[in-house]
This record gives structure tokens, C-alpha cells and sequence, in this order.
């Protein structure tokens, strides 16, 4: 039933995912700690400029990357002059793509944990003699554990789902840029219903599986702030 | 000695903190809500941002038109109003904390901590089962684990219900004895401030408006609490015998001797005793058949009005101030003026040790 190009689909998508997801957070934390931190004026529009591909057409956003990452977009072009490749239709685009398109997913679950925080437990360990990078470490991670769950699922979960964005800059070459979401469309092309099903389903009962671990996370954490009130 | 020449600006509040105080015992900055005294307090920890001055501890500069010492470098103790315990960590991690990132802690220094607050007992425990009492235990061991140069104590009792500030005056009065670092102490209760303070400083709108020893500060009629309906007096004694036939027991002040009934506490120990200016009366002649125990020569320094029907009279005995207040008429009665040697009764006191 399942044929090789699906087996291919799912590493694409699960390594695709992995990857993002882990640059997703390395570059999302400090992006949200500083918006949580930050009292500048401008801060409103890096947000919106962040949360937008919660509201753009993938379509849209996947048309702008593929013209600037393409070998005549700015981009493109500077790494063709330095002897490289375009980086559109591969792996490496399909990663930059997601990641742009999950950023908000990210960003915004551990801007609101790192918010939430507030500034009492970061002072009382400056006066133990904490600097600032060590009191990120020992103060504000281990208390936003749930935050940086919720957002690496959320990441995980939109980058296996995503379609347009994938659709304009991956072209679908199997084993490279051709992901799951794409490989249910061809089989419905293709009339071949029944893979169609074992992958949608599949998808299905995972992201509601992630969802389901996300809620469950976060109520736990939020039963235990309650009691202690 | 401390040294403090602070300006902190906030959104529409302006503190202006120009102070010496001495470099040893408890130093109460006492205010009302909203007049800068917690923001003081940061300040001096470093946890004002928006400030500029001159601040001296000791020997040390953490601050002046050069300088200025981030709060992890300033070795200070603070303890928050709401203890501020990292909830991620119990009890143990808490201290360990301050253990790891301090160099050179003795296990002797930190077992002599544990056992000033009692710690041995809650160092398993979660944070969030501690009452709000053995919170602010441990918030203060924490604190003092750092070493500090200095210790600040900002509302450390007004989460606390009548109960459990009971339960930690004690370790107030142990950290007085036992430490010899200045600490610094935010309230706005009257009732910790006499308790407490061996210094007292009076903030208001931002501004410093008195400092000096807390029996001044209480009987100045320059300085706002002398005219309180609560005003008080402060007089530190020492047990010197008891009356086992009646449960009492006598304390020397100034060649005087209070007599108070009995509170366990043994002989030469030092007792702080509060006298309200109510419960003090004035006499021409020394009364003989009288309930009252307390009586003392004492002259009359100065006499000020107090709202419509009162006085409020500062006497002298000796070496120690007293407040009286009385009634405009009682004064008329005995014509009280400065300098007239009188007789002082002494109703009630309150012993605070």
C-alpha cells in the first residue's frame, strides 16, 4: 500500500521538522525574551511583522522566498557569486521557508511564558550573585519550561503540516524537498484514495496527539501555579 | 557608616535620598505607602536602573560619577516582601544557589545560618508547603549565605498574619544580636519600627525628613510621629531581680527601675520597653496611695499642642525621653512649664524583647 516515494515523504517531513523546529527555538528564544524585555516604541511592528504568516496565504509568502531566494532573487544570487548553489527547490529553502512560516509559533507561546515570569525572580537572583546570562539559564528557563514545550510542538506540528509555502519553493523532488502534505495531494491527483487516507489519517492523529500533549502540559503547570495561590 | 547620595527618577515620582547612617545595627526606614521607601531600598541594591549618586558601604564605593556596580557583584542580602523563593527549586536548591556562586563559604558559616533561622527542618520541603513565615526564614538565609555587606529587609513581615510575624520577630531580634552587619529594614508599621530600629529613618514624598536614634526620631516634636494619637516612647533596660511573690521583675534604666510583670526573660538580659504617651500621667507631688508602680522624677523639657482639648509633653529622666499627653486642662491645672521638675506615672508599658 505504501510505496517508496511515501516512505521518502515522511523522512523528508519528520527531518524537516526536526530541523526547524531546532533552529526555530535557538533563534525564537532570544527573539522573544527581547520583546518580553524590551519598553521601545518600534517593538509593535516587529511583532506584527512576526506574527504575520498567521494571516498571509502560505502562497504568498512561499512567492516572495522563491523570489529571493531563486538564482535571480538578491539573495540567490549572492550565494551563486560565491560559488554556490540557489538555494530554492532544496532541502535547505524547504528549512528557511518553514521556519519563517512558524516563527510565530514559536516566539509568541515563550514571549507570553517569559512575560509571565515578571521581574521578582530574575532581582532576587541578581542579588544572590547571578549575572545575566546565568540567571537566563538557572531563573528563566527552568520556569518556562512549559513555554518552550508548547512552542517546540506548535513549530513541530505546523512544519509537518504546511503546504503552500512548500508547494512554491520545494518542487516536490523526492528524497530532497517532497514532504508529506504534498504526497497526499499527488495521491488524490493520482485517484489512489486509500493512501490518501493512511497518510491523512495518520497526520491527523499525530498533530491531534501533539495538540493533546501541549494542552496537558500546560494545565499541569497551571494547576500547580494555582495551588500555590 | 553608610554613605547614600541617591536620585531615582520614576514615571512621576521623584526620590531624593541624601543620608548618613551608621554601619552597624538595625536602621528602620520607615514611611507610608507610596513614599519611597522600597524604591530606596532598591536602589541601593543596584535594582533601580533609572538613578544616579553617590553610595558607600563601609569601605566599598558601589556607586558614584564613575562607577557603577551591577547588583551581582554588590555582595548584598536582600529579602523581598514576598520572600521571592525561585519556585522551580526547593528549599535546598534555593540555598545552593547562593552556595555555588559563592566563593569560600565555610561549612561552619553556613550551619551557624541554618540554625540562626531554624533551617534544618524545612531543607527538604517544596517551597510552595512553606507557610509564609518559614518563607521569609529561608528568603533570609538565602540572603545571608551571599555573605552580605549589608542586609535589606524590605516588608519582610506585612504578608504575614498577626501568628506568624510572632513566630519571626524572635529571629529579628537574633539577627540583631548576632550579625555585625548594618541592616536595613523598610516599614510602615510603628509597632516594628519601635520594636526594631536602633536607628530610625523618617521618608516622605521622597525625601528624607529625619534620621537619627530611634528615641529621638519618636519624641521630637519636629518629626511627625511625636504628634501621632499613637506617639510612644522607646526605653531600653536590663533585667536586674524579680519579685517571685507577686510574678514580677525590676529593670534598670538610667538609675531607675521599672517594675513589669514577670516574661521569663533571665537577669541582665537587655529588654526594650514601650511607653504610650497616653498611658503616662504627670503629678506635681509623687503620689503615695497609688495602684500605680511606676513612678519617676522627671522635668518637663517642652510642651506643644495637640489638636483642640490635648498637650503633648516631653519629659526628661536622666538620660531618657518620655512622652506624655495629656489634657489642655490637666496642664492648666498643674501649670506645666519648661523646665518644672514633676512626677511621672507610668500606667502600662509594653516589653518587646
Amino acid at each position: 500500500m505504501i510505496n517508496e516515494y511515501d516512505i521518502s515523504a515522511l523522512i523528508v517531513t519528520i527531518r524537516l521538522a526536526i530541523v526547524s523546529t531546532a533552529i526555530l527555538v535557538i533563534i525564537g528564544t532570544p527573539l522573544a525574551w527581547w520583546l518580553s524585555q524590551t519598553k521601545i516604541k518600534f517593538k509593535v511592528i516587529i511583532e506584527a511583522l512576526i506574527a504575520l504568516p498567521l494571516v498571509l496565504p502560505p502562497t504568498v509568502l512561499g512567492f516572495y522566498l522563491l523570489i529571493t531566494l531563486g538564482s535571480n532573487g538578491p539573495i540567490g544570487k549572492f550565494l551563486e557569486s560565491l560559488g554556490g548553489n540557489s538555494i530554492a527547490f532544496t532541502f535547505s529553502g524547504l528549512v528557511i521557508g518553514s521556519v519563517i512560516y512558524s516563527l510565530p509559533f514559536v516566539v509568541q507561546p515563550l514571549q507570553n511564558s517569559f512575560s509571565s515570569i515578571g521581574r521578582r525572580p530574575l532581582e532576587a537572583a541578581s542579588t544572590l550573585g547571578a549575572s545575566k546570562l546565568d540567571r537566563f539559564f538557572t531563573v528563566v528557563v527552568p520556569l518556562s519550561r512549559s513555554g518552550f514545550l508548547t512552542a517546540s510542538i506548535l513549530g513541530f506540528a505546523h512544519t509537518v503540516g504546511e503546504f503552500g509555502v512548500v508547494l512554491m519553493i520545494g518542487g516536490n523532488i523526492p528524497g530532497e524537498t517532497g514532504v508529506l502534505s504534498i504526497a497526499i495531494y499527488d495521491h488524490v491527483e493520482a485517484m489512489e484514495y486509500s493512501q490518501a487516507h493512511i497518510l491523512s489519517g495518520g497526520l491527523l492523529l499525530l498533530s491531534f496527539l501533539l495538540l493533546i500533549c501541549v494542552y496537558v502540559f500546560n494545565r499541569r503547570f497551571s494547576i500547580l501555579r494555582s495551588a500555590e495561590k | 557608616m553608610i554613605e547614600c547620595k541617591i536620585k531615582v527618577t520614576l514615571d512621576s515620582f521623584i526620590l531624593d535620598a541624601n543620608f548618613k547612617i551608621p554601619g552597624e545595627g538595625i536602621t528602620v526606614i520607615y514611611g507610608s505607602s507610596g513614599s519611597g521607601k522600597t524604591t530606596l531600598l532598591r536602589a541601593i541594591a543596584g535594582l533601580e536602573k533609572n538613578q544616579n549618586g553617590f553610595l558607600k558601604v563601609g569601605n566599598l564605593i558601589w556607586q558614584d560619577e564613575l562607577n557603577y556596580v551591577e547588583t551581582h557583584k554588590r555582595q548584598i542580602g536582600y529579602v523581598f516582601q514576598d520572600a521571592a523563593l525561585f519556585e522551580h527549586l526547593n528549599v535546598r536548591g534555593n540555598l545552593d544557589y547562593v552556595i555555588k556562586r559563592s566563593s569560600g563559604l565555610s561549612k561552619d558559616y553556613i550551619s551557624s545560618i541554618y540554625s540562626l533561622l531554624d533551617i534544618e527542618s524545612l531543607i527538604d520541603r517544596d517551597t510552595k508547603q512553606l507557610s509564609g513565615g518559614e518563607k521569609q526564614r529561608v528568603a533570609i538565609a538565602r540572603a545571608l549565605l551571599v555573605k552580605p555587606k549589608i542586609l535589606l529587609l524590605d516588608e519582610p513581615l506585612s504578608a504575614l498574619d498577626l501568628k506568624r510575624k510572632n513566630e519571626i520577630l524572635p529571629y529579628f531580634d537574633s539577627l540583631h544580636t548576632q550579625l555585625d552587619i548594618p541592616i536595613l529594614y523598610v516599614t510602615h508599621s510603628q509597632d516594628e519600627a519601635s520594636r526594631l530600629a536602633d536607628h530610625l529613618m523618617l521618608i516622605e514624598d521622597g525625601n528624607i525628613i529625619g534620621n537619627g536614634p530611634v528615641n529621638d526620631m519618636l519624641t521630637r516634636f519636629d518629626m511627625p510621629l511625636s504628634h501621632s494619637s499613637n506617639a510612644v516612647s522607646i526605653i531600653d533596660a536590663k533585667v536586674i531581680g524579680r519579685e517571685s511573690e507577686f510574678n514580677l521583675m525590676h529593670l534598670e534604666f538610667s538609675g531607675e527601675q521599672f517594675i513589669v510583670p514577670d516574661n521569663g526573660l533571665p537577669t541582665e538580659s537587655l529588654v526594650r520597653i514601650r511607653v504610650a504617651a497616653r498611658d503616662v500621667s504627670i503629678t506635681k507631688k509623687k503620689q503615695i496611695d497609688t495602684s500605680i508602680l511606676n513612678i519617676f522624677p522627671a522635668v518637663v523639657e517642652e510642651i506643644v499642642p495637640e489638636g483642640r482639648a490635648q498637650v503633648m509633653v516631653r519629659l526628661k529622666m536622666n538620660e531618657v525621653v518620655l512622652l506624655a499627653c495629656l489634657t489642655n486642662k490637666s496642664a492648666s491645672i498643674l501649670q506645666l512649664e519648661n523646665g518644672l521638675s514633676v512626677f511621672v506615672q507610668v500606667k502600662s508599658v509594653a516589653i518587646l524583647s
